[in-house]
């Protein structure tokens, strides 16, 4: 029924975790796959419980400790793909991928404490080595307009346009070549 | 208050129904149902009028229900902005596989457009 369109040429491989490199203001950063376990769920918690809510974006993180659970538990599935960016126990980011289909939904969230530290693009990066690598063709996100600094780091990675014509932009890129 | 609500038959649209007629029979409000057709959706007209007669009987609302044709965002508010109505409500999006919220390009719009106040049920 979805129609987007991604294009044909795949994009750079990109590095899977776990990987780590040091921040813009000399922190280590460790970029490592989501495993399941209770610290790692507790530790996401704690990130999103504290999460800026003007950097919300079309209704996630949502504001309260008991949804963040129930959206966690959704996209920390086994189905979905997740990447941590660790500053010690500490979460600095998240990026997640989410089955939709013959396609994956990306969403990335940095915590306020952290951004403008050149993370995002590394998470981003990791994130998409892991799908890569975990055999993901095809991606897609969503993407405010007017967030100037998200469009362009997914432009920087790949993404390319595929829907301009809503509130909100969309964005495809493709990791595999098409099995068909 | 005088309200008028569009659905196009997908799922936020049939949650505002329920919504909507729940509180007409609360309220007393002055309710009217237009159906329109939303490019995206699967279920016909017919399916459509069948919920939507099931609601409102539930709610014992005895609201005009009218199919309207044409683009349906235009639509809706001619009909709101030319009948007097006070409020004109939609269903307030569908949600991504992530959990984003996605507004659909009837209620996207009917916010830039209408004269009338919009609610987006959610």
């Amino acid at each position: 029924m979805n129609t987007r369109t991604y294009s044909d040429a795949v994009a750079d491989p990109y590095e899977a975790p776990p990987l780590s490199f040091t921040d813009r203001e000399e922190r280590t950063i460790e970029v490592r796959p989501y495993e399941g376990d209770e610290a790692e769920f507790e530790a996401l918690v704690e990130m999103y419980d504290s999460f800026d809510p003007s950097d919300r974006a079309q209704g996630i993180p949502p504001g309260r400790e008991d949804r963040i659970r129930d959206w966690l538990d959704n996209i920390l599935d086994d189905e979905c793909l997740n990447a941590i960016a660790w500053h010690g126990d500490e979460v600095a980011g998240h990026a997640t991928l989410v089955p939709d289909g013959d396609a994956y939904e990306l969403a990335i969230f940095v915590h306020q404490e952290y951004q403008r530290a050149g993370i995002g693009t590394r998470l981003i990066k990791a994130l998409l080595g892991y799908g890569r690598e975990s055999g993901v063709e095809k991606v897609w996100l969503t993407v405010e307009r007017w967030n100037r600094a998200a469009v362009g780091l997914y432009k920087t990675v790949g993404f390319e346009t595929s829907d301009a014509e809503s509130f909100e932009l969309e964005m495809t890129i493709r990791l595999n070549p098409s099995d068909e | 208050m005088k309200v008028l609500l569009g659905i196009g038959g997908s799922d936020d649209s049939i949650r505002a129904l329920e919504k909507t007629a729940e509180r007409a029979a609360d309220t007393g409000d002055d309710l009217t149902v237009a159906i329109v057709e939303n490019p995206s959706v699967e279920h016909s007209r017919e399916d459509i009028e069948q919920k939507v007669t099931t609601v409102l009987d539930e709610f014992n609302l005895d609201a005009p229900i009218q199919h309207l044709e044409g683009d349906p965002g235009s639509a809706l508010v001619d009909k709101a902005e030319n009948e007097g109505f006070d409020q004109l409500v939609l269903g307030g999006g569908q949600t991504s596989p992530m959990g984003k919220i996605q507004v659909g390009s009837i209620a996207e719009f009917v916010l830039l457009n209408s004269h009338v106040t919009v609610t987006l049920v959610r």
